[in-house]
Formats: C-alpha cells, structure tokens, sequence
C-alpha cells in the first residue's frame, strides 16, 4: 500500500507549530502511536482485572522463538512467524492452566524460559545476534504507511472483539463460578481476550520493543486504577493515560534522541507515580 | 409427584406454599472425576416454592452436584426441568449465587457494573443504559439492597455483598434459585437476616430454592428439606428426620437439638 490515502493527516499534523512535525517519519510514528495505545490501555485493563500480567510478558518474549523460527523457514518478514508462535503459546499455556496440573506462574515461567533461550541460541548461531537488538528495543521511527495501515485494522479488529467479550471478562473477573452461569462459553471470552492480546503484544513489538511492550500494557491500566471507581471510569482513564503517555514520550524521545519504546514507558510511570496521590480517594 | 410429608415442621407459623407444579428432577445422576466416581445414583426433586438444603462433609459432591445443575460439566443420568405447564423446559433460567467469591477487592466495578456486565449488550466498560440501570434498581430492590447500586463491591460487606448477588441472581427471576454456601464470611445475625429474606423470596416468587450449606442450626429452622450427601443421597427427607439420623450427627459430631 503507498502512502497516498495519509496525505490529507500529513498535511494536518504539518500544520503543528512544532519541529517535530515537519518530519514525515514523526507524523507517521504519530499515527502509529494513536493505533497502539488505546489498544494496550483498553487490553491493560483486563489484564490488571483479570491478573494476566505475567503471561502478557511471556508473549512478548517468546518473540525471540517467533524471529527465529522465521529466519529458520526463511520468512522475509518475521511477524508472521512471531505472531503464529505467539498464538500457539497462548493455546499450550491455555491448555496447561485448565489441566491445572501447574500452578499458571510456574507454567508461564518454565515456558518463558525456555523460548527466550531457544530463540537466543537459533539467533546468536554463527555470532549473528546484534542484527535482532532492534527487536529488543523498538524502532517507532521505523514505522512505514503499510504498517500504520496494518495497525489501523488491527485496531478496528481487536477493539471490536474486545468490546463484544468484555462483559464476560468482567465477570470472570470477580467470580469464574458466576461468569460460567450468567454467560456462554466464559472460557472462549478468556482464550480469544489472551489470543488477541498475543497478536496485539506481537504486532506492536517491532515500534515497542520487547523488553518495555508489558510496561505499556501495565502501567496506564494500573494509573487508571488509582482513579477510578468504576468500570466506565477505569476504560475511560487506561484509555486516556496510554494515548497522553504515548504522544508525550514519542515527542520527548525526538529531542532527547532516545528509544521511543522506552520513553514512553517512562512517561506512562511518572503518570502512575503521580495517580498515587489520588489512591483512597476511591475508596468509597 | 412428590408430596411433602404431612408432618413437616411449622416455618415461623406460616406454611410454605407449594404449588409442585412446577420442577426439576435429577434421575441417576453420576460424575466422575478421572474416573473416580465424584458423585453417584443421585435421584432428586426439586420443587417450586420450597427450599431444598444439601449438606455433607467437604469433598462429599455438594458443588459437583450445583455444576450439574447447572449444566457446567458433564454426567451420567438425566436432569429435567419442568415448567408449570408441565412442559418440559430444556434452558430453564437458573439464578446462581456463587461461593464465596475472591475478588480483588481494589478492583473498580461498582454493583451496578456487574449488574450491566451479566444483563447488558454493550460492554459495561462504555456506560449503562438507562433500561439496564432499572433493571438492576429493581433487582436489588428485591433484597432490599437499592442503596448498595453505586457503590464499589470491593467497599460492601459480607452481608450486602451477598444480598447483591441475591439479588443480581433474581435479575431475570429464574426457575430455580442455586446457592453455594452463600455464607462463608457472614457473621451469624448476618445470616439469620439472609435466611429470612430467602424463605420469604422463594415464597412470593414460588422458586425452587437449592441451597448448600454447613450451617446446621440455622437450616433446620429455614429449610423444607435436607439432603444429606456424600457421593450418593445418605439420607433425604425434613430437617427434624434428617438432624435425627445418626449417620449426619456423627458427620457433623454436634449435639443438635432435635
């Protein structure tokens, strides 16, 4: 796809009286950023809700496997192969926690650690390593017209699909046992909501980067929980606080010539800092 | 049809209605669990207007035998509903108040929230509708708990607590009302108050009340009927025959009043 359907956001964002601006790769970014965030703030929220935190964390890893299992059948672009491995963990830790054989922690953990070596061995084979450390930290900057479209309908896809599961994810949240007998197939709401959180997680790792993607999950979803009272209230902020975090760390990350990812990812915490002060204030 | 014994005792002077029109009748139901048997030959029914206690020790079958109500895992044998036409009713609508629930208690859900997320369409994440809003007004109002609708559930009591999911299980009112020890973390008038209000529900809603429980004393004087469990049905019938029966007091090792 060329980039011709963007002109008109293009010609918009120029007219900022910003440096930043007047550079198309940065009106991209931009754009990229106002995809991503409110996907991981309105995902975060069921995530904290629903204590999902650790395995969010083992998708974003076992994108180590996912490259390499790309290089490995010779993909061009290795997302495909990242986001099949990505949904595949998701069924095997899915299928482990209902067997209930494991503890989900220890589950998670043990298979954590065993993709993140495996695709740190098939990658580092022949010293070839370093080609990958953009994975690790992201390339925001990087980002092109196709992938902006790309993130765009991933967006529309996966929000859609959120909203239509999040009533029986909230119930889940508060009690399986009701979940189960208020609504249908409870268990299906949990593997869709893990399987596109593994898609979202995976899509986003190129900009994000692997080590900081769980942080931008977490962190607006936790902020939001010191404010919010109820659920329309805790959506409404995660939402909010990762969008703010997202544009004020792709700004501050080009002056300061920094990782987008991880600037971001500082932003989104001075906020959660900052909602420490209002904790209690819910309490009612 | 299964008539209640003539001889059944008084409930606080008033006699609860029966119509037994209506029921559900569980015939040689059976689970295994890794082909352990979990649960075996349980032949019961369930009528409206009266309320049925199941106890027994842990691990006797008690929440095995709600899952087969309802209709959580699978089993031998059959479980019919039946509605007052006597039509057979293949989805009843069965309220469920869940054991103790062990919520994170931050959490920002709000009772009106959880009433939007069992009743609504659209996500309760982007507002309540107006109808939804007095849909759940007017189930909580069923156990006088209308004040509790904006506050954060992690914020109630054990009591108001279970008055809310009381009431959120009677949003629609169902054909058969299934508690699960709804009572662990209430403390004893807290319960006396909740039995009151649930003989008197099952009463003017005519529900067929299946309730599991520990608590013996306060079941005798609430319940129409015990089911003493464990694996299969040990022992059936009032709350005087069944507190009689020397294999539940050696079970429960109390010295009840009889």
């Amino acid at each position: 796809m060329n980039g011709g359907w963007l002109e008109p956001w293009h010609r918009a964002v120029s007219l900022l009286p910003f440096e930043w601006a007047d550079y198309a790769f940065m009106r991209l970014a931009l754009l990229a950023v106002l995809f991503i965030a409110p996907l991981l703030g309105a995902l975060g929220t069921v995530v904290v809700a629903n204590r999902m935190a650790f395995f969010s964390e083992a998708i974003g890893h076992a994108a180590f496997t996912g490259i390499a299992l790309g290089v490995i059948l010779g993909l061009g672009n290795p997302l495909w192969s990242m986001v099949g491995f990505a949904l595949l963990l998701t069924l095997a830790i899915t299928w482990v926690r209902r067997r209930g054989g494991l503890s989900s922690d220890t589950a998670i953990g043990l298979v954590m650690a065993f993709t993140v070596s495996l695709g740190i061995v098939i990658l580092s084979k022949g010293g070839d390593f370093a080609r990958y450390t953009n994975f690790l930290i992201g390339d925001m900057l990087g980002v092109t017209a196709a992938d902006v479209a790309a993130l765009g309908l991933l967006a529309v896809v996966v929000l859609t699909l959120f909203f239509f599961f999040f009533n029986r994810l909230l119930l889940a949240s508060v009690s399986p046992a009701l979940a189960r007998s208020r609504a249908r197939h409870p268990g299906a709401a949990e593997l869709v909501f893990a399987s596109m959180l593994a898609v979202v997680v995976t899509f986003s790792l190129p900009w994000i980067g692997i080590l900081v993607i769980n942080a931008l999950l977490i962190l607006p979803a936790a902020a939001a929980r010191n404010l919010s009272r109820s659920t329309g209230e805790f959506f409404g902020w995660s939402v909010a606080i990762a969008i703010v975090s997202g544009i004020a760390g792709l700004v501050v990350s080009f002056y300061a010539s920094t990782a987008t990812g991880a600037t971001i990812v500082l932003v989104a915490m001075a906020v959660y800092l900052f909602t420490l002060a209002f904790r209690g204030r819910t309490a009612s | 049809m299964q008539l209640p014994p003539d001889d059944a005792p008084a409930h606080h002077g008033i006699a609860p209605h029966r119509c037994g029109e209506c029921c559900t009748t569980l015939r040689d139901v059976g689970v295994r669990y890794r082909g352990v048997p979990v649960l075996e030959h349980i032949d019961l029914h369930l009528h409206c207007g009266e309320l049925t206690a199941v106890i027994g020790e842990n691990g006797a079958g008690k929440t095995t035998l709600v899952r087969c109500l309802l209709g959580e895992i699978p089993h031998a044998g059959e479980v019919h509903f039946m509605d007052a036409a006597h039509r057979r009713a293949d989805s009843p609508v069965i309220g469920y108040v869940p054991q103790h629930t062990s919520f994170d208690r931050e959490a920002p859900i709000t009772v009106l929230d959880l009433f939007a997320a069992s009743l609504a369409g659209r996500p309760a994440c982007l507002g309540v509708s107006g109808p939804v809003e007095q849909q759940a007004r007017e189930g909580l109002a069923r156990t006088g708990a209308e004040h509790l609708l904006r506050r954060r559930l992690g914020t109630l009591s054990g009591g108001e607590l279970q008055r809310v999911l009381l009431g959120l299980a009677l949003t629609p009112v169902p054909n058969i009302l299934v508690l699960d020890e709804p009572m662990s973390g209430v403390d004893h008038s807290g319960r006396e108050k909740f039995y009151e209000l649930l003989s008197k529900l099952r009463r003017d809603y005519d529900l067929a009340v299946l309730l599991v429980s520990h608590d013996l004393a306060t079941l005798a004087r609430f319940a129409d009927r015990l089911v003493f469990l464990d694996r299969r049905i040990v022992c059936d019938g009032t709350p005087a025959e069944v507190l009689r029966d020397p294999r539940v007091r050696e079970a429960f090792s109390l010295e009840l009043p009889t």
